[in-house]
Formats: structure tokens, C-alpha cells, sequence
């Protein structure tokens, strides 16, 4: 273990400045995830355009270095994206942090890509795994319009 | 008394964990154990195994009477008047749950008023939720002052003539404070009002005295008090247990079971429903000789130099916040660093076998009102040295140079 692997300059800095933090007005879709051990809380916002297309994304929330990277490297990755694109990247992202050695989808590009490996170092402390998957869960709840409160305790 | 002579009876220092010394700050959410306990639970299922209280063989007499002798140890350790005020329950929850659950079968209906305060832990707010739902009873909440304590002035504010039971902390497992009980026992006793207090973190590290405190319920958490987990005990004034329901139906709580009607059992069985934790129970004998032959006053002693260096040594410790100033303060130093998540603190410090705790500390109450998502938290036990605050010191300033404070 390594606490380089976590704390990486990258995950520092979106921790410390979490880009799209706060809520914008005509959003079309949102879900809440909390994890109750912690106390960690997350809220997703996002507009989906006609076309299935995330125009806009934004989240509130408070967490740890972890989880506020996560959420704002999450939020730059899928703007822009169609809804198909969206739920690819987010099984290929916790398949990865679950079990697999990289991203295998074909949407990200490969700068893109590496940023989000940043977040790997969390396989080695499997406490932290559901800091880094709260907003990635919330995600999915918002677009399939689920009104249950993700919980990262399963 | 030498500590490390102390540290050596517990077998969890004796190997590295994860490559690194252990620094064990995490006492108040659970004690490591010393080799006295680990063998007790070894040598009576290997040797003495037999459950308690049923069949007349030899192994379940004798298993009877250990079962009973820790009950005896228990009541002289607190000095409760009676052996029979004793239940054995599987933890200060269980505890806790028990007064709930039969007091406000008893004597809670709707409109009736519980009094906590901001302090409690989740085990002492959620049963009294559970009424509030069933009954329609109110809790309401003794506020805590600037310095994270909960003062006689606090709880008599909130008393009413609606209030028909006081359950407060002994000592806060998040600021530390130790609450008056013995004046608030007295001030609500002169209004006609029962006092549990849960004492999870008063009784691992202060001296208890029933009769003194005149308390109505006292619960203890066994695993906090170098014993294992599984096991708690509900001190109950013997008019109380008397009193009250059953909490829990089935073997060895019963006199006679017809088909028409069931009489109850004598106390305590009254109220020790099935197969209890019968190892956990013996075991628990030999914390509290543990605790016996250190002396509470000794580590009492112990504890406040070590809660004194500590606070000393972190104050000095920039962009260090310590939560809570209480003028009595039990073992436990709740933090905050500024820019800095305390899970991320957690984990920072683990790198070093520092293990601390993060998170509410089932105290989301307390944490809405000091406004703080969570808090990082160092406690202390017994085994513990000015060194394992050292390195915790030394910890934080790995964190604070990671984050680049």
C-alpha cells in the first residue's frame, strides 16, 4: 500500500477545488446518495437534453478527498455524453475500481481515461472503495429517475 | 503502576500490524483485550463447557456458578446493593433497548416526554425514536453549551411536567464531557423522574458507585472495559426490575408455562431470556478483576495525564481544531484539520498504525449542531503512552505535508 497511489496530485486538487460543485437552475433529473456510515452525502444534478444528451452536471455534496475527486472528475468525464455513453463509462469505472485492471470502453479518450485511473488507488484500502463510487451509484440513480436515496451500504 | 508492564498482558502489541508498532487510539469504540480474557473464553469452552442454569450434571453446576460469580464481581465493582440488580444483556445497546422497550410499554403514552440531550449516541436516541413512532411519546433534547458540555441548567431547562424519564450520557464519547449525573439524578429524583444513565464510556474509566450516584439504570458496554463484545450489563434498581415487563420471551426467564397463562421467573432471569453469552459472561469476570487489580483510580490517573499531554500537544499542532472544551473531560479527543477530511486523516495515519476513528461516532445529533459532517477522533485506554500521542502528532503532520498545509 501506498499513499501516493491515493493521494495523487490530481485527486488533491479536484478534492480540494471540486469542479461543477453547486446546483443550476433548469436540471431535469437529480438523485441524493449518502453513505450512512460516514455521513458522506452527495446530490447529482444533470439536464438531458432531447437527444439523450447530458448538456449539463453538477453535484453538491461534502466528503472526503476521495469522494469530492470522484464526483467532480466524474461530472467533467460525462458532460456532454449521451445517457448510453454515460451508463457505459459508469459500469466500466466500478468494474474497474471493483475488480478490473483498466477501462475498457471505447468513449473516454485516452487522456481521459488516465484521469480517472487516478482513482484506482483505492482497490488497495477497500474501505475507501465507497467514497470513491458514491456519486458514480447517485449517477445512475438520477437517469433512471430512481426516487430511493442511494446508500452505499448494501 | 508501568504501563509497559500493562501493555504486555495484551497479545494484540505483540506483532507488527501491517508492518508498523500498533498505536491504538481507538479504545472508546472498542478495547483491545488482555491475555487474562482471550484465555478465559479458551479455557471454558476447551475445559468447562456446559451451558448455564438448566440440567443438574456437573459441568452445568459449575458453569452456573461461574456464570453467577461474575454477576457477584459486577455488583461489588459498581457497589450495586443487590446481586439481582445485575442483568446480563449482550451489550449497552441491548441494554438501553431494554429500558425503552418495557418502561414505555409501562408507563409512556402519548404526549409523554423523554429527556436526552445533544450528546447521545445514536443507542440512546433510536429505541426512544421507536416509541415516539409506536406511542406518539416526544423526545426532547438538553442542549449543549459552547464547550460541547451538558450542564444541571441544560436538563432542568428542558424538564417539564410531561417528562417521565431522563437517559443521559455519563460521558461523551465524541467532546469527552463528563456529565453531572449524580446532581441530575437528585434534581430529577425531586421531581419524580427515573434517570438511565448510559455509561459505555463512563464505566472503562470511572470510578462507579450505584448506591452513590442513586441512578434508576445503568448501562454498561462489556467489550469497552477490556472484555469481549457480546457481552453488557443493565444495572436496574431491584423495584424497577420488579416492576417492569419482561423484556424478551423464552427459556430460562420463565416460572411456569401452561396453556392458559405464563408466570415469570425470579430475578434476574426475569429478564435473561434463552442461552445468554455464557463465556463472554466468564470472561467478563476477569476484566473486571483486570480492572480491579490496576485500580479505576489509577487509571483515571492514568488516562487524564495521558488526555492532558495530549490536548497540550495538539493545540500547539496548527490548523489542529479540538472539538469540545469541557471542564471535566473523560479520555477522548474529537479533531478536526482545517482542509483536511477526517476520513482521509483516518486513513493517512492508519499508513502508520496509528488507528483512530472517523467518521459522527454515532453522534450525527451532535454533529449537526457543531455543524461538522464528521470529526477525527484519538481515545485512550489503559495500554496507552505519551508516545502513541507522539506519533500520533507526527501523523497529522504527515497528513498536513500530503495536503500541502
Amino acid at each position: 500500500m501506498d499513499l501516493k497511489d491515493l493521494y495523487q496530485e490530481i485527486i488533491l486538487d479536484h478534492g480540494k477545488n471540486p469542479r461543477n460543485l453547486g446546483k443550476f437552475d433548469n436540471y431535469n433529473k437529480d438523485a441524493k446518495g449518502n453513505n450512512p456510515l460516514c455521513g458522506d452525502n452527495v446530490h447529482v444534478y444533470l439536464r438531458l437534453n432531447e437527444n439523450k444528451k447530458v448538456e449539463d452536471i453538477a453535484f453538491e455534496g461534502h466528503g472526503c478527498a476521495i469522494s469530492m475527486a470522484s464526483a467532480s472528475i466524474m461530472t467533467d468525464m460525462v458532460r456532454g455524453k449521451e445517457e448510453k455513453e454515460v451508463k457505459e463509462i459508469v459500469n466500466d469505472f466500478l468494474g474497474m475500481i471493483k475488480e478490473k485492471d483498466s477501462l475498457e470502453n471505447n468513449i473516454l479518450k485516452d487522456d481521459e481515461k488516465t484521469k480517472l485511473m487516478s482513482l484506482s488507488g483505492v482497490k488497495q484500502y477497500p474501505m475507501r472503495v465507497k467514497c470513491a463510487t458514491l456519486s458514480w451509484h447517485t449517477l445512475t440513480s438520477a437517469l433512471d429517475n430512481s426516487d430511493q436515496i442511494v446508500k452505499t451500504e448494501e | 503502576m508501568n504501563i509497559d508492564d500493562i501493555k504486555r498482558e495484551f497479545p494484540i502489541f505483540d506483532d507488527k500490524i501491517q508492518n508498523n508498532d500498533l498505536v491504538y487510539l481507538d479504545s472508546a469504540n472498542s478495547s483491545q483485550k488482555p491475555r487474562v480474557v482471550v484465555d478465559r473464553i479458551y479455557d471454558f469452552y476447551t475445559k468447562e463447557f456446559s451451558n448455564v442454569g438448566r440440567s443438574v450434571h456437573y459441568l452445568a453446576v459449575a458453569a452456573t456458578n461461574l456464570y453467577e460469580q461474575t454477576r457477584v464481581s459486577v455488583q461489588k465493582y459498581i457497589n450495586a446493593k443487590d446481586k439481582d440488580e445485575i442483568v446480563f444483556t449482550k451489550g449497552a445497546t441491548e441494554a438501553i433497548n431494554l429500558v425503552a422497550n418495557t418502561f414505555g410499554q409501562k408507563y409512556l403514552s402519548e404526549g409523554d416526554e423523554v429527556l436526552l440531550t445533544e450528546l447521545e449516541h445514536h443507542s440512546n436516541y433510536v429505541p426512544w425514536h421507536f416509541l415516539r413512532k409506536a406511542k406518539n411519546i416526544k423526545i426532547e433534547f438538553a442542549e449543549i453549551n459552547d464547550d460541547g458540555e451538558v450542564t444541571l441548567e441544560a436538563i432542568e431547562k428542558k424538564i417539564t411536567n410531561k417528562t417521565k424519564i431522563i437517559s443521559v450520557s455519563h460521558l461523551s464519547n465524541v467532546t469527552g464531557a463528563i456529565l453531572p449525573i449524580k446532581e441530575i439524578v437528585q434534581l430529577a429524583h425531586s421531581k419524580n423522574i427515573p434517570v438511565l444513565i448510559d455509561g459505555c464510556q463512563g464505566a472503562p474509566h470511572l470510578k462507579l458507585d450505584m448506591q452513590d450516584i442513586d441512578c434508576d439504570f445503568y448501562a454498561i458496554s462489556g467489550h469497552k472495559m477490556y472484555g469481549p463484545t457480546g457481552i453488557g450489563v443493565l444495572y436496574a434498581k431491584k423495584k424497577w426490575l420488579e416492576d417492569l415487563p419482561p423484556y424478551q420471551g423464552g427459556g430460562g426467564m420463565i416460572n411456569e408455562v401452561k396453556k392458559e397463562g405464563i408466570t415469570y421467573g425470579e430475578l434476574p432471569n426475569k429478564y435473561e431470556a434463552g442461552t445468554m453469552a455464557t463465556a463472554q459472561v466468564i470472561a467478563f469476570n476477569e476484566s473486571i478483576k483486570f480492572m480491579e487489580k490496576i485500580g479505576i483510580q489509577n487509571i483515571e490517573k492514568h488516562e487524564k495525564e495521558l488526555l492532558d499531554y495530549g490536548l497540550e500537544k495538539l493545540r500547539k499542532n496548527n490548523s489542529v481544531n479540538i472539538i469540545g472544551n469541557p471542564k471535566e473531560k473523560g479520555g477522548v479527543i474529537s479533531f478536526t484539520i482545517e482542509g483536511v477530511h477526517p476520513h482521509d486523516i483516518a486513513t493517512i495515519l492508519d499508513e502508520d498504525g496509528v488507528a483512530i476513528r472517523a467518521g459522527h461516532h454515532c453522534c450525527q445529533i451532535l454533529h449537526d449542531k457543531l455543524n461538522l459532517p464528521a470529526t477525527a477522533r484519538a481515545s485512550f485506554g489503559v495500554y496507552n503512552m505519551k508516545d502513541d500521542i507522539d506519533k500520533l502528532d507526527e501523523a497529522i503532520n504527515k497528513c498536513k505535508k500530503i495536503f500541502n498545509l
